[in-house]
């Protein structure tokens, strides 16, 4: 059986990382919601080395996007403190992205523009214009540049989601389900390519999910989340190298573990 | 461009199918384009040997011309029949309602005169008075070119303003809601008297009747961007300035444009209303003259110089639209 506490592994690509650390610190958030309060995180602390890939697990809806929309600097928390690389985050950073559940291209954005759109934002589009073309190489989508959002299927749209956060070279890239809406073979592939693209790139990875198989398939840790308000409930250490196996039996033993865990906090809920 | 290897293949599948149908329909297209000459040689037939009951002066040229455009069409048909087939309907209707219109008219004056002259006194109107038709269009064109500009460009800023300030939208939105729905053309006695001329003046209530849809269209468009849009950019670091050019403006497009089409409604109204009660020029204005002179001949010919001018007008802003959002899906084409 898992315990919880059980801090990082030795991770063998600390060394040649270029990724955060990341100190969540005691953060709870709420929000007004029809001028009721709504606790979404519940003294949250949690802390990711660089260059490290940790899954956040948990129920729909329970806060774990907040988190990442926290971190990302989107917002700020009610209570506690996010500390990144030894400072608090103050707001939006081309070095932290978030990629969204929804692709969110821009219509009216050909994938070359919308790959740019960091650049540009930035005004280094002019002289970094191969790093369009090199991110656009790196998810597959150099024959695509010229076409228009509304002519991608949603894997490939993803994928110019993708493009358009590593552009930028992240530190840190933080995923808020971005398989979420892919038909499950789409997925699998997309499971893998995001694997390469964090062996390759060496950012710290944050990634939500609600799919225990995924977040095991790609996490060195898996933060399992309550029901809202979000607590932490257990850290689950995957030591398996890549490439892992899904059937991998001690995989599929964590899987059933988590699960039961979950379903003991739905239960719970309840009651 | 928005064409792409993705976006031809429809395009090229929609191409060989119409050349596929075009082939099987080779021998009704040419049917059709020889019954649409044969009906505008008839037209041409009647308007030259049936003698005019009254004096027109022009029908042979008119009755010639039908010949012309007789000949034109069997042409076409003949030699690149393809290109008949989907106007011929139309090609035929035209016929029968010029050969009613000379019959009721020219021929049998059935149609009350001098209010409804037969179609060679439009042309007598044209080779005649086109210096002073030609004038008023130019005339009625600068002015409306004048107020939709300004009246475009401060309505979509005003609508940028509210869709992104606060307090633009608290000063600016009580105003517009109560001023806006007034026809602009209500403005036109105050606007006569508080301007130094009546062009002056025409030229703010054009502004007036194009400001509004615009400046409530182009608002709502950027109230309705998804917040997610804001949301990607400010993690890639954008700042202010880069959201509003290049995300809420971009994103606001369409609907600038609906407000763009309808101020280009409301400012052709004005236009003529201005002409008629103030400004001494302009297709209005000639309208008026002429119905003045009893000469009703000129106000058709005049009415239909206007129909061009506003639907061409019309038919430009449409494809400026559809170069700038090629993007979008399911364009209404003129």
């Amino acid at each position: 059986m898992v315990t919880a506490l059980q801090v990082h592994s030795a991770l063998d690509h600390v060394a040649e990382t270029r990724g955060v650390s990341i100190r969540i610190n005691d953060v709870s958030h709420t929000f007004a919601l029809d001028g009721a309060d709504l606790q979404v995180l519940n003294n949250i602390s949690v802390s990711v080395a660089p260059g490290e890939f940790v899954a956040l697990l948990g129920p729909s809806g329970c806060g774990k996007s907040t988190l990442l929309r926290l971190l990302a600097g989107l917002d700020e928390p009610t209570r506690g403190e996010i500390i990144v690389d030894g400072r608090p985050v103050a707001g939006p950073d081309p070095s932290r992205v978030l990629v969204f559940q929804d692709p969110t291209l821009y219509p009216w954005r050909s994938v070359w523009r919308n790959t740019a759109l960091g650049l540009e934002a930035r005004g280094v589009l002019g002289a970094e214009r191969s790093r369009v073309d090199a991110a656009l190489d790196l998810v597959g989508l150099k024959d695509f540049a010229t076409a228009f959002p509304h002519q991608l299927s949603g894997g490939m749209a993803q994928r110019a989601a993708l493009a358009r956060a590593l552009v930028n070279e992240p530190r840190l890239l933080a995923l808020d389900e971005p398989l979420g809406k892919l038909d499950s073979l789409t997925r699998i592939t997309m499971q893998t390519e995001l694997l390469r693209l964090w062996q390759r790139s060496r950012f710290t990875a944050l990634l939500v999910t609600h799919d225990v198989e995924e977040a095991l398939f790609l996490a060195d840790r898996v933060i399992v989340l309550s029901h809202r308000p979000a607590r932490i409930l257990e850290v689950v250490t995957v030591r398996q190298p890549h490439p892992r196996h899904r059937e991998d039996p001690d995989l599929v033993a964590l899987r059933k573990s988590i699960l039961e865990l979950l379903t003991a906090s739905t239960n719970g809920l309840a009651a | 461009m928005s064409e792409t290897t993705l976006g031809q293949v429809p395009l090229d599948e929609a191409a060989s199918g119409s050349r596929i149908a075009g082939a099987s329909a080779a021998g009704s297209g040419l049917a059709w384009g020889l019954a649409a000459a044969a009906a505008w040689g008839l037209t041409s037939l009647l308007t030259l040997a049936w003698p005019d009951a009254a004096e027109f002066t022009y029908t042979s040229l008119f009755g010639w011309g039908l010949g012309g455009i007789a000949a034109l069409i069997a042409g076409v048909a003949l030699f690149a029949h393809g290109h008949v087939r989907g106007a011929a309907p139309w090609l035929v209707t035209l016929a029968v309602f010029f050969g009613l219109w000379e019959l009721l008219s020219a021929k049998l004056i059935w149609l009350p005169q001098p209010f409804f002259p037969p179609p060679q006194s439009l042309i007598e109107v044209y080779i005649d008075d086109w210096p002073r038709l030609g004038l008023s269009a130019l005339y009625s064109l600068r002015l409306l070119a004048v107020g939709y500009a300004v009246g475009a460009l401060v309505g979509f800023g005003v609508g940028i303003a509210m869709g992104w300030s606060k307090a633009a939208s608290y000063w600016i939105h009580p105003v517009l809601r109560f001023i806006g729905p007034l026809p602009a053309v209500a403005w036109l006695p105050l606007a006569f008297f508080a301007f130094p001329s009546s062009w002056s003046a025409s030229v703010f209530l054009i502004a007036l009747a194009t400001g509004f849809p615009v400046a409530i269209l182009t608002w709502s468009g950027v109230a309705a961007v998804p917040s997610a849009y804001y949301d990607v950019a400010r993690t890639l670091g954008a700042n202010g300035r880069f959201l509003v050019l290049k995300v809420a403006i971009p994103a606001a497009m369409p609907s600038v444009f609906v407000g763009l089409f309808m101020g280009l409604g409301a400012s052709f109204a004005v236009l003529i209303v201005a002409e008629m009660l103030g400004v001494k020029a302009g297709l209005g204005w000639y309208l008026q003259w002429a119905q003045g002179w009893a000469a009703y001949a000129n106000m058709y010919a005049a009415l239909i110089v206007m129909s061009i001018v506003c639907s061409g007008l019309v038919g430009l802003l449409f494809r400026v639209r559809d170069r700038l959002l090629g993007w979008q899906k399911g364009l209404v084409r003129w």
